[in-house]
């Protein structure tokens, strides 16, 4: 099966005119558009969006006419979009549906970030401590830099490089040419994220239309095929596990490399789109998808390797750093990659590319890989 | 509880989530209505021709987006309704809404779907449904439902 069209908002620190309703209409209607389809193709709808993000329970009711599922299918994921991808594929390769409309939506501006990823803890052992996102997550990167000898400049470099390359991409609004040494000496968050560490509170909306094999083959001429899909989660108490660790990635990486057939994904993937909320993460997870040894990450940033004209280009759209939402970020890893593979990139098109990797993560706990291909 | 001499804990967690919503344009525009001039604002599907109180930016029957306003007037038929009798906590003010009162549904003339609100009547027992209703403001309006 395959994907027929993606189609995203522009990505901005707060969509003050759009309420939900509306930016969930204008990339339901546009995506559907742009792929010369109707709403009565699709078989299914498949939301996504978190109902603390929203301020509200069952957050997929208010935009249930928006994408078009008042009296159709729909069904709703509360992870990060890659997952929905993912849900959304397992729905119709279960046979029960042909077609999926997938809508991702969040509104960052609207909430409390602080509170809200609080929240996701357990409230007796880590609520209490005020725990959030961010300061686990620079616990994770100081235990991987102190374990596998990757450094602040090896992280900073990776923001160089994607807030860089976002100014090829007409969606996010964060994209900027800066250097080692302003990140270096950005706002300090928790030691030793950094302000350009870490990725801008954003709004946006993003679709991606699935479909079966003939009907992929029906309505687009070069549909992007899932050759290889996998998710795996880890243990959600986190001091249990060494968070320089990444088994959950390292699984689901390999699961999705067998497969799609790959074997050296170093040499047969042309480029990736990982989950950069922050720098460091970019680094850890090129080595939990085994495209270097534990450790070496750092050096591959050093040597241009993941640069846009490099030889594995990593994170061309550049990533959440430039300004996609929490939810909606892996949904746009996964378009992005299709996009790549579709040759709709525009001025950060990757030459030839035959194989995408997607991967997305979330809540602190899992991950999943995705392996989009120009030829089924 | 336990035959060692404890006791379960409990713990309490009174967590505020503040929001600070975009109302968009559609309901921006329905409300500056009500507070600005004292109308309900409809909106009408194009393509069906229903017309929706409190307006949506798109008909969910036929995925188009809505397009004509159309000034409801302010009577309407009583279609459903309930009168709460239980005390409980109004999270809107935080205070203990007086009881009785009455939530409708009330169909405005012409519109293909039930505005919900407060209905009130000088006897509650009264309230039968096919009643015919009128809308009432407040005097100072803030731009919200409860104008």
């Amino acid at each position: 099966m395959g994907i027929v069209g993606v189609y995203q908002t522009k990505y901005e620190p707060r969509k003050i005119f759009d309420s939900y309703p509306e930016l969930v209409f204008e990339v339901s209607s546009k995506v559907l558009a742009e792929a010369g389809l109707t709403i009565e193709d699709m078989d299914q709808i498949v939301t996504n969006s978190q109902d603390f993000w929203d301020g509200r329970t069952i957050s997929n009711r208010t935009v249930s006419e928006a994408c078009g599922s008042v009296l159709r299918a729909e069904s709703k994921v509360a992870m990060d979009g890659s997952f929905a991808v993912f849900y959304a594929a397992m729905r119709i390769l279960s046979g029960c549906y042909d077609s999926c409309l997938l809508v991702s939506h969040c509104k960052m501006s609207e909430g409390s970030p602080h509170l809200i990823n609080n929240a996701m803890f357990d409230p007796l052992y880590q609520r209490i401590l005020g725990f959030d996102e961010l300061a686990t997550c620079a616990m994770q990167a100081k235990r991987y830099m102190h374990k596998y000898g990757i450094n602040e400049e090896q992280c900073a470099k990776v923001a160089v490089k994607n807030l860089q390359n976002g100014r090829k991409n007409p969606y996010p609004h964060r994209a900027m040419d800066v250097t080692v040494g302003q990140v270096m000496s950005s706002e300090m968050l928790a030691d030793p994220i950094k302000a350009l560490d870490a990725y801008p509170i954003t709004d946006g909306a993003c679709a991606v239309i699935l479909a079966i094999e003939e009907k992929a083959r029906k309505w687009s001429p070069q549909p992007v095929w899932i050759t290889g899909i996998a998710s795996r989660l880890d243990s959600f108490y986190l001091g249990d596990r060494d968070l320089a660790e990444v088994a959950s990635l390292e699984l689901a990486a390999k699961k999705a490399y067998n497969m799609a057939g790959v074997t050296n994904p170093r040499r047969e993937i042309d480029l990736v789109e990982l989950s950069d909320f922050y720098s460091y993460q970019e680094l850890l997870w090129l080595e939990g998808m085994g495209f270097c040894q534990r450790g070496e990450a750092g050096e591959m940033i050093a040597k241009g390797i993941t640069a846009l004209n490099g030889e594995l280009p990593v994170n061309p759209s550049g990533g959440i750093l430039s300004g996609n939402p929490v939810t909606v970020a892996g949904a746009v890893r996964v378009a992005e990659a299709a996009i790549q593979v579709m040759g709709k990139g525009g001025k950060r098109q990757v030459p030839n590319v035959n194989r995408s990797l997607a991967t997305g993560f979330g809540g602190s706990w899992w991950s999943d890989a995705m392996i989009l291909s120009r030829t089924p | 509880m336990n035959e060692k001499g404890g006791s379960l804990l409990l713990a309490e967690f009174d967590a505020k989530f503040p929001y600070d919503y975009s109302a968009g344009r559609y309901a921006s525009y329905f409300l500056k209505q009500l507070r600005d001039h004292k109308r309900i604002m409809g909106i009408r599907c194009p393509k069906c021709q229903k017309v929706f109180v409190p307006p949506r930016p798109a008909c969910g029957y036929c995925f188009v987006k809505n397009g004509a306003w159309v000034d409801m007037g302010d009577e309407g038929t009583l279609w459903g309704y309930t009168v709460v009798q239980f005390p409980f906590l109004d999270p809107m003010t935080g205070v203990e809404r007086p009881i009785p009162y009455g939530y409708g549904f009330i169909a405005l003339k012409g519109a293909a779907t039930r505005l919900q609100h407060f209905v009130t009547a000088s006897d509650l027992n009264k309230l039968r449904i096919g009643m015919r209703m009128k809308a009432v403001f407040k005097e100072e309006r803030a731009g919200n439902m409860l104008d």
